[in-house]
């Protein structure tokens, strides 16, 4: 049979958009079976004692399922590697969207993307041998793996994305606005502080939640040097265990299908929240502010 | 601006405060160059001695506190392949429909948004979620092929973005020149836009290889294991992994400061494996822009 071309048109076009929504569709299936494998846990344990018990012991007699400590865990993580990690990108992002001379940006983009490259589980080893020691002996600890070192290495992660992100929006700072501002007299640095960056901050917002997404679902680095103690922590030098490092620490151990098992898949159900959070309102905010020109400021 | 701030501080002033500022920025810069480097030639110095071609060669012996790391090598290369093979033709088909046939509307922000939180999601969720699907639903075991479906769907975004980045440097002019010999849609993607947006696709290929070579929390509960004992012959097989075997030498087991020599030469094939697919794509992209 001899389809016209049109017919041969339609069904070709018919054929890409299926595959154009197999990303929705695994993205289906991942929310599906997480929450096929995972929600059965909370007819062992009710969903408040599960978020909000403090007592994590999956393999005691009777067992604890309280993930408390390690949502604070991630949290605390979360926020400290920001602190490092969000000044320290936007400030590259500005250098290389508005200072730097293009040679120097030339060189300096493809440092940021060779830093992204950088292997989780490499990042995790190094934090592992070098700046593990070096905090036990500098701080006199009991032990270097903790949550300052897990902050650092994640910092080191998700830098490349606040700042590739920051400086596309500080790129799209419309021209004119800079120039009004310099026309009056602003140095370049005022223009900067007062027009670029209020001018691109829902870009950086966008940013800054990309990165913390993230850091909040990096796993190798918490898993190798955040400690593993499954306590709320007290100190930004205590050890801790993240969401991410109880699940895959936990999950060679679990008996398959077990209130253990089950519960880990419930810490990714968390987990996962948690991600979709940060990344829809990361999309809200690109797509609510989004500047065409300088006329929507 | 206030306009008393600025009298007060004077031009001078003002002048130096940016002089300062502008250090700042460049020290920032300078931070992320320095943790590069310092990661790197750590690496290097320590790693260096412990590379030789029966490391490279060789099957890991005494419970692997001695040997090489060949089923390693292996296992990353045929996950990394295998998982380009099912991902690159999925995201470069979904690119096209995205870049060429999808009206704004709707279903186009559907897909979108579907792109983006699955960009999002992390890999530790992707390993549950193959545990739960491939592993055990399919039935298809702990093995190279669970790894590599896992890890298709985790690079799945990635690739999708770089292949409409590269669609949409392909110039209106070029379809409108082919619609205007009467080609269809089909023949103009296929003939017109597909061959001069391939090598921009094969940039994201390179860089979508990369990720999945480093990836470890995706492969721990569907591909990867301590040790195999042979090299893997099929896609049934589980499979040894350089990120894997990094973590297991450094976590695990009783040997660990024995085994620090391995562990460097193991971490800094992987980096110069990975880091060195990336540089290839940064390089590649440069001489595709110079060209254009």
């Amino acid at each position: 049979m001899v389809l016209s071309r049109k017919t041969k048109d339609d069904l070709i076009r018919y054929a890409f958009f299926l595959t154009a929504l197999s990303s929705i569709v695994a993205l289906g299936l991942i929310m599906l079976y997480l929450f096929a494998e995972g929600l059965p846990i909370f007819k062992v344990v009710s969903v408040k004692d599960f978020l909000f018990g403090s007592l994590w012991y999956p393999t005691s007699d009777p067992p604890d399922f309280g993930i408390f400590p390690l949502i604070v865990a991630s949290l605390a993580v979360t926020a400290l590697s920001s602190l490092i990690a969000i000044p320290l990108g936007v400030m590259t992002a500005i250098y290389l969207a508005e200072i730097a001379s293009r040679r120097v940006r030339d060189f300096f983009k493809p440092v940021v993307e060779l830093l992204a490259a950088l292997p989780s589980v490499v990042i995790g080893f190094f934090g592992m041998v070098v700046v593990a020691p070096f905090l036990q002996n500098a701080f006199d600890l009991a032990t270097g793996l903790n949550l300052f070192n897990a902050s650092v290495m994640l910092a080191f992660m998700s830098v490349p994305t606040i700042c590739s992100v920051s400086e596309d929006a500080i790129y799209a700072v419309p021209r004119e606005l800079k120039e009004a501002s310099l026309a009056l007299g602003a140095t370049h640095f005022e223009t900067i502080i007062r027009v670029v960056l209020p001018a691109s901050l829902s870009g950086i917002s966008t940013a800054v939640m990309l990165g913390m997404s993230r850091a909040i679902g990096e796993t190798m680095v918490v898993l190798m040097v955040a400690g593993g103690a499954a306590i709320i922590p007290t100190s930004i030098f205590s050890p801790v265990r993240p969401m991410p490092s109880s699940i895959a620490a936990e999950m060679a151990e679990a008996a398959f299908r077990g209130n253990h098992y089950r519960a880990l898949f419930a810490i990714g159900i968390v987990l996962f929240l948690f991600t979709l959070a940060f990344n829809l309102i990361a999309s809200h905010i690109a797509e609510k502010h989004k500047q065409v020109g300088a006329a929507t400021l | 601006m206030n306009p008393i701030a600025l009298t007060h501080a004077g031009l001078a002033g003002r002048h130096r405060t940016q002089k300062i500022m502008w250090g700042i920025f460049g020290l920032a810069s300078c931070v992320n160059l320095a943790a590069l480097v310092i990661i790197c030639a750590f690496l290097l110095v320590k790693g260096l001695p412990a590379i030789s071609w029966s490391f490279l060669t060789e099957m890991p012996r005494d419970s692997m506190t001695a040997g090489g790391i060949l089923p390693c090598i292996l296992g990353t290369v045929y996950l990394s392949i295998g998982t380009m093979l099912v991902a690159f033709p999925l995201g470069v088909a979904s690119a096209v429909y995205l870049n060429e046939y999808a009206r704004p509307g709707r279903v186009l922000r559907l897909i979108r948004l579907g792109i983006n939180n699955l960009a999002g999601v992390p890999s530790v969720v992707f390993g549950l979620f193959g545990l739960a699907f491939f592993v055990t639903f399919f039935g298809m075991g702990v093995s190279l092929l669970s790894g590599i479906l896992t890890l298709a769907i985790l690079v799945l975004p990635v690739i999708i973005g770089t292949a409409e980045e590269a669609l949409r440097t392909v110039p209106q002019t070029y379809r409108e020149a082919s619609f205007g010999l009467g080609a269809t849609k089909w023949q103009t993607i296929r003939l017109v836009v597909l061959p001069a947006a391939l090598p921009g696709m094969l940039t994201g290929a390179i860089l979508g290889l990369s990720r999945v070579a480093g990836e470890t929390a995706a492969i721990m509960f569907t591909a990867a294991v301590f040790f195999t004992p042979s090299l893997p012959t099929s896609l049934g097989d589980s499979v040894m992994a350089l990120p894997y075997h990094i973590y297991v030498l450094a976590t695990a087991g009783t040997e660990i400061e024995k085994t620090r020599p391995l562990q460097y030469g193991t971490a800094l094939v992987l980096i110069v494996l990975v880091l060195g697919m990336n540089l290839t794509a940064i390089l590649y992209r440069a001489h595709l822009q110079k060209r254009r």
